[in-house]
């Protein structure tokens, strides 16, 4: 096997608050191979944008890292200096986040903050920064690259603006990408555009990618495996297909079951009773339970086991007849 | 017997700079328009969804039928009575009482400093009714307890408080609710919530919907209709079995092959061309023919009108 990209190990995230602290993020641990898109799934607040700001180092305080090892290409990463994570942060992981207006400077030119971004990374020329910065936007599908570099953020649409981004996150070819969110802010026709984009680039470069998205659509379309988390743990963690199609956790099995669907036709949604606990009124015992239909006993005193691979985070793991 | 006729509603927007600018940089007026010409026609006690593309004139629709816009051109008739053109106050006031609206975004759709009882029976009270035990009622309906009545609304999570929103559309015991992306805001589990809740309303209730959205997966799920919008024109219309086996129009297909499917592991689609146009200079003949793979010089030239076409309606030169 390879070494992974990126290797979280039993990584947990608290922020201290006056009344405790909280949370968000509880023992997750994940690799991402090169090339590999790893899919994080979960509902607001479930933790997935946090562990992902946290292999960044971008996690606003008080949040901080509470225990746990972050691995990039076999450098531990979690205890860098501020200005160590800086130079690492652009050059070895690019990030692309959901709202791409807000993540480009509007006073600066695009070709400006590409070039930008290479200089500081890369011991290149300026005008060898500039050629890179045309062949970046080519790739990334941008029509007339070459004059685009004078055009400012406000100038292109949301799509293209999304391209940019990735342009940006790419430019100082790092090995991994987080990308949050990449695709909600845009039209159906404008993402699959870019999770086209996303899969070419990966295969293409062995960028790795973890793609941070509440679409479990996307994920199906785009990810290799898929993780996902609710209420700051790993409930699951394996190949796309085996998840998606045969969940052993009941909280996936629940959210595929309660997604409108074409095949179901038009009977009544499955429901999954209440909401996401709150991370200040976790519940005692596995944070699922009072959700769960398969509740028992053992659950409402002991959090179960940390998902890993091929094991889900529930004690009682729903097992199927493999249908292959 | 239909509740809502819209017949060749059209809605433009001055978007033109201020007077001296137009003057020094001589530019003429500049109009957007975000409807123009659309016809259909909503069954009593039926849910008819309009989907589009962010631009594509689905909540300028919406916002019109319940007459929070005027209409630049036709005109909206709910339960007979033309609200934009009805001189009689009584008339319309009554019409009025039967329309209620559920926004997309539940945090900025519910007042702060109210109580949650003071919420639902305003419109209500707005029309001097009597709310006694009203909101209780309601409620308990909208599967919420009774006590959270003397609550405030940022005390609920966005399920909860899209249930506080349906519950206050419900208080004036409306004929038709305008339903503006209700779910667009919330989690998967929690919309299926709201989705089954909305479906047992309709049922006990009688209510007739207009579900505007851009989640195809959602529409196909509660419409009995569905109008497909492409730069403020309706473009194709169909029941959903119709409209999902056999679509007519390229728009429509392109929608259905770039959603997301959940059963489509690893499929590799050539992603759609292009991306919406400007709608202030909207291309000429018809508006889709720059992204439509099967554009003959026709379409180029002549706009398409909306033909029926079996049980559907589509705008397009070769849909057969």
């Amino acid at each position: 096997m390879t070494e992974p990209v990126l290797s979280i190990r039993d990584l947990s995230v608290e922020i201290p608050t006056r009344k405790g602290v909280v949370c968000p993020v509880d023992g997750v641990s994940y690799d991402i191979q090169p090339g590999e898109i790893l899919g994080v799934v979960g509902e607001s607040g479930a933790g997935k944008s946090m562990a992902g700001n946290a292999v960044i180092g971008l996690l606003n305080p008080p949040a901080r890292i509470a225990k746990g090892e972050i691995w990039l290409n076999g450098t531990r990463i979690d205890q860098l200096s501020g200005d160590a994570m800086r130079r690492l942060r652009g050059k070895e992981i690019g990030m692309v986040f959901q709202d791409p207006l807000t993540s480009l400077n509007p006073l600066l030119q695009i070709g400006d903050q590409l070039t930008e971004t290479m200089l500081t990374h890369l011991d290149i020329s300026r005008s060898e920064a500039e050629q890179r910065a045309i062949a970046a936007l080519q790739e990334v599908g941008i029509p007339g690259a070459a004059d685009r570099l004078n055009s400012y953020p406000h100038e292109f649409s949301g799509g293209m603006r999304q391209r940019v981004v990735i342009a940006l996150a790419l430019c100082a070819e790092p090995s991994l990408v987080i990308a949050d969110e990449p695709t909600t802010a845009l039209d159906v026709s404008v993402q699959a555009q870019i999770v086209a984009l996303l899969k070419k680039l990966c295969r293409e470069r062995g960028t790795a990618i973890m793609l941070i998205t509440h679409d479990m659509g996307v994920i199906a379309e785009a990810a290799d495996r898929v993780a996902v988390m609710y209420a700051g743990r790993l409930a699951e963690l394996g190949p796309v297909r085996e998840i998606l199609t045969s969940p052993s956790h009941p909280y996936t099995d629940g959210l595929m079951a309660s997604t409108p669907l074409a095949s179901r036709g038009k009977s009544r949604l499955h429901q999954i009773p209440g909401s996401m606990p709150r991370l200040n009124a976790l519940p005692d015992g596995c944070a699922f339970h009072p959700r769960c239909p398969y509740v028992a006993d053992k659950c409402r005193h002991d959090p179960g086991p940390q998902g890993v691979e091929g094991r889900a985070a529930c004690w009682f793991p729903i097992v199927r007849e493999r249908t292959a | 017997m239909d509740l809502v006729k819209v017949k060749n509603l059209s809605r433009s927007f001055d978007v033109s700079k201020p007077w001296l600018n137009r003057v020094i940089e001589r530019q003429p007026k500049l109009f957007l328009k975000a409807v123009s010409e659309v016809d259909f026609d909503i069954a009593e006690r039926s849910t008819y969804a309009l989907v589009g593309e962010s631009g594509s004139g689905k909540s300028t629709i919406g916002r019109m039928l319940v007459g929070l816009l005027t209409p630049s051109g036709g005109n909206v008739e709910i339960e007979g009575v033309d609200l934009a053109h009805e001189t009689d106050a009584a008339k319309v006031s009554a019409v009025r009482a039967d329309i209620q609206m559920i926004f997309q975004d539940p945090y900025a759709s519910l007042n702060p400093r109210w109580r949650v009882r003071d919420i639902i029976v305003e419109p209500v009270l707005a029309r001097g009714g009597e709310t006694k035990g009203l909101a209780e009622r309601l409620l308990e309906q909208v599967g919420l307890s009774a006590e959270d009545a003397g609550k405030f609304p940022h005390e609920f999570s966005g399920g909860q408080r899209q249930r506080i929103c349906i519950a206050r559309a419900l208080s004036s015991e409306p004929r038709l609710i305008v339903c503006d992306e209700p779910t667009s805001a919330l989690d998967v589990s929690v919309q299926a919530q709201v989705l089954n809740l909305m479906s047992d309303l309709k049922d006990s209730f009688g209510l007739t919907y207009l579900l505007i959205s851009h989640d195809l997966t959602v529409v196909q799920h509660m419409a009995d209709r569905i109008g497909v919008l492409y730069l403020g024109r309706l473009v194709e219309e169909a029941d959903p079995d119709t409209l999902f086996s056999d679509p007519k129009h390229p728009y429509t297909q392109m929608l259905l092959e770039a959603a997301p499917r959940l059963d489509a592991f690893g499929r590799e689609v050539v992603p759609p061309e292009g991306e919406i146009p400007n709608p202030i200079e909207p291309p000429k003949g018809c508006a889709f023919h720059p992204r439509c793979p099967f554009a003959v010089d026709r379409c180029r030239t002549e706009r398409p009108d909306l033909r029926q076409i079996g049980t559907s309606r589509a705008a397009c030169h070769l849909a057969e």
